[in-house]
């Protein structure tokens, strides 16, 4: 297990380098580079010293190079000294958002816990939907309640978020006035009445979310629990006599949560990307619409470094996913 | 056990059992009458439906109708008819979903028979295949699109250019799927008896995949295309939704959405309309790939 662990943590290291070039190079060739945006009016020279002033001017593999070193070694002293008040990183370049002319990570940091509340707090939602749908539905196969649970997912699958997210905003917050339609990131949760108003302003996203992720969740509950109905070994728990509840919820339940809890865990990153449509929609200043202004405002720093924190969230879970599932289930055998 | 055969219909073929068995399936059906009907909706509805054309001073004094007789969806904030607009735009989202998914099944089936029949290169294949996997896409579609629409508009101008874009950029990023199904058919596929004996009698690899492996692979890739038209319909719509798809004129659904957002609150209908639409869509075709899945299937079919 420790040698698996190891071999993937080495193998996600190039994979990691080689996404990192892509994003790098993509945004870094693209016409909107800010070379292209200094007036044609400005003189040479004058130009010269904006871009070097940027940085641009060096070759483009120097500016990876230090792009990487900024991102993977200045940038976490930087976090180190804001943590325990030293100053290692000091007089080193890091990472400059063109647009707000501070560095890159502070802002994200900022925008982070945002994201971070809404998502966390919908991706849970959806799971906990999720299970019981799923176990009930493969409990009672074909019955009234799986056909209309096989609709729900069907349509959560297929209706995208922006479009569930503007119905509950027409229905909830305009016609029945519930909720508002905008999140107030400024509000800070002092007590009772604002814990209230911070739960209200919650409610339309993580449902939006929330009921998206259950849809295709509560359909892999539900087929790895019936794949495990069948199994000998519940025959055997009933014919001795155990009530159906503990066949159910302790045995059966137990082993079908193996192969979903690796389908929770390769989800997460995606939820991030799917977020980026929620924040727009309802107005969560987390890092999706953070990257969405910096799209706009051709900020290239701040864009790919948005894009490869979401390229390494992803490599991440999907190698803590691998991990549990060779963790969960002893049949499993790495090495 | 030598004369069994004494039923007289004719031999059933592959195709009409395959049908028989996609009949059965409920959803499926749905599915295939209301994707059929919106299609009919926008390719065949501009030419018959055509309001006619106003001065500026009418559209001014009949923006934002309600639907009526005249106008079934109504009109937006120019005056313009919705239901024209919205047959206009399904035939951009349609054709968006249809082109994507036939990008991304020919790359994906490519590198796909490439992995699976050609062992030197299968490694190489499946490393750039994962990797792509790992991309975060929906960032990358927003950067792409957003770097590069003016450069293609200057080629090809500012319509064709978004269309080319947008389609190419979903295409090539979401092959991976198909890639990672048709090389895991070829491998199991090329050990077969049939293959072997093709090769023996000195066929080329050229002739061994084009003759013997890809009409095989051919029911799991179908899957796998209509999975693929429903992906690329969501994302050109999230890309049009989040201001960054096609310019203003050149209509699909997202972007209607996305420009009745303003007017949301008093037009509902305005983003109701283009939503249901694309919601529509995507699920019939779901369906059509969950019906098309238990059809193809041979453990399934005749039961």
């Amino acid at each position: 297990m420790l040698t698996f662990t190891l071999r993937r943590l080495l193998l996600a290291i190039p994979t990691l380098l080689l996404i990192s070039l892509v994003i790098f190079l993509l945004v870094d060739l693209a016409p909107g580079s800010p070379a292209s945006e200094i007036p044609l009016t400005v003189p040479p020279e004058v130009r010269e010293k904006i871009l070097e002033a940027l940085g641009v001017n060096e070759p483009v593999h120097i500016r990876y190079l230090l792009w990487l070193k900024q991102f993977f070694w200045v940038e976490p002293l930087n976090g180190f000294d804001a943590v325990f008040g030293t100053n290692y990183a000091e007089g080193m370049q890091r990472i400059i958002s063109y647009q707000s002319r501070s560095p890159v990570f502070p802002i994200i940091g900022e925008r982070l816990p945002q994201t971070l509340t809404v998502i966390g707090t919908a991706y849970l939602v959806g799971v906990l939907i999720a299970l019981p749908i799923g176990i009930y539905s493969a409990y009672r196969q074909y019955s009234l309640f799986d056909q209309a649970g096989t609709l729900f997912a069907m349509i959560g699958f297929s209706v995208p978020t922006f479009f569930t997210g503007t119905l509950f905003i027409i229905i909830f917050a305009v016609w029945l006035g519930w909720f508002p339609t905008k999140y107030n990131t400024t509000l800070e949760v002092v007590d009772w009445e604002t814990f209230l108003a911070q739960l209200r302003q919650m409610a339309m996203p993580v449902m939006v979310l929330g009921l998206a992720n259950a849809a295709a969740i509560s359909r892999y509950m539900r087929s790895s629990m019936l794949e495990n109905m069948g199994q000998d070994y519940v025959r055997t728990a009933r014919a001795k006599g155990m009530p159906e509840r503990t066949v159910v919820l302790k045995h059966v339940l137990r082993n079908s949560l193996i192969p979903v809890v690796t389908v929770i865990a390769l989800g997460i990153p995606t939820i991030f990307g799917g977020a980026i449509i929620t924040e727009n929609l309802f107005g969560v200043n987390g890092i999706g619409a953070a990257l969405i202004q910096a799209i706009r405002g051709n900020d290239l720093p701040m864009v790919q470094t948005l894009a490869f924190i979401f390229a390494i969230l992803i490599v991440v879970f999907n190698l803590i996913a691998d991990l549990i599932y060779g963790m969960l289930d002893p049949r499993i055998r790495y090495d | 056990m030598t004369d069994t055969n004494t039923d007289l219909r004719p031999p059933e073929t592959l195709r009409s059992a395959v049908w028989a068995q996609f009949r059965k399936h409920k959803g499926a059906m749905f599915g295939l009458v209301v994707l059929g009907l919106l299609v009919v909706f926008s390719v065949l509805g501009p030419l018959v439906w055509q309001p006619e054309k106003l001065s500026v001073a009418e559209a001014l004094r009949s923006k934002n109708l309600p639907p009526s007789f005249a106008h079934p969806m109504g009109t937006d904030h120019l005056g313009r008819d919705q239901m024209q607009r919205m047959m206009l735009a399904g035939r951009v989202s349609l054709a968006v979903g249809f082109v994507a998914m036939v990008i991304a099944v020919v790359l994906g089936t490519l590198i796909g028979v490439l992995a699976g029949y050609f062992r030197r290169l299968d490694g190489a294949l499946m490393r750039l295949t994962d990797m792509f996997l790992a991309l975060p896409l929906i960032p990358l579609l927003l950067v792409m699109v957003m770097l590069f629409r003016d450069r293609v508009a200057g080629y090809i101008g500012p319509e064709m250019g978004a269309f080319l874009l947008i389609v190419s950029a979903i295409g090539i990023t979401s092959w991976m799927q198909a890639a990672r199904i048709v090389r895991g058919e070829v491998l199991a596929l090329k050990e077969r008896e049939y293959v072997l004996a093709s090769r023996s009698i000195g066929a080329t690899p050229k002739r061994v995949i084009l003759r013997h492996i890809l009409p095989n692979v051919i029911s799991p890739v179908m899957v796998a295309a209509t999975l693929c038209v429903a992906e690329a319909i969501i994302t050109e719509s999230v890309l049009s939704f989040l201001g960054l798809g096609f310019p203003p004129d050149f209509p699909t659904w997202g972007r209607l959405l996305f420009e009745g957002l303003d007017y949301m609150e008093s037009y509902p209908a305005r983003v109701i309309f283009p939503g249901l639409a694309i919601s529509l869509t995507v699920l019939s075709v779901n369906y059509i790939g969950d019906g098309l899945r238990d059809a193809l299937d041979p453990r399934i079919r005749g039961r």
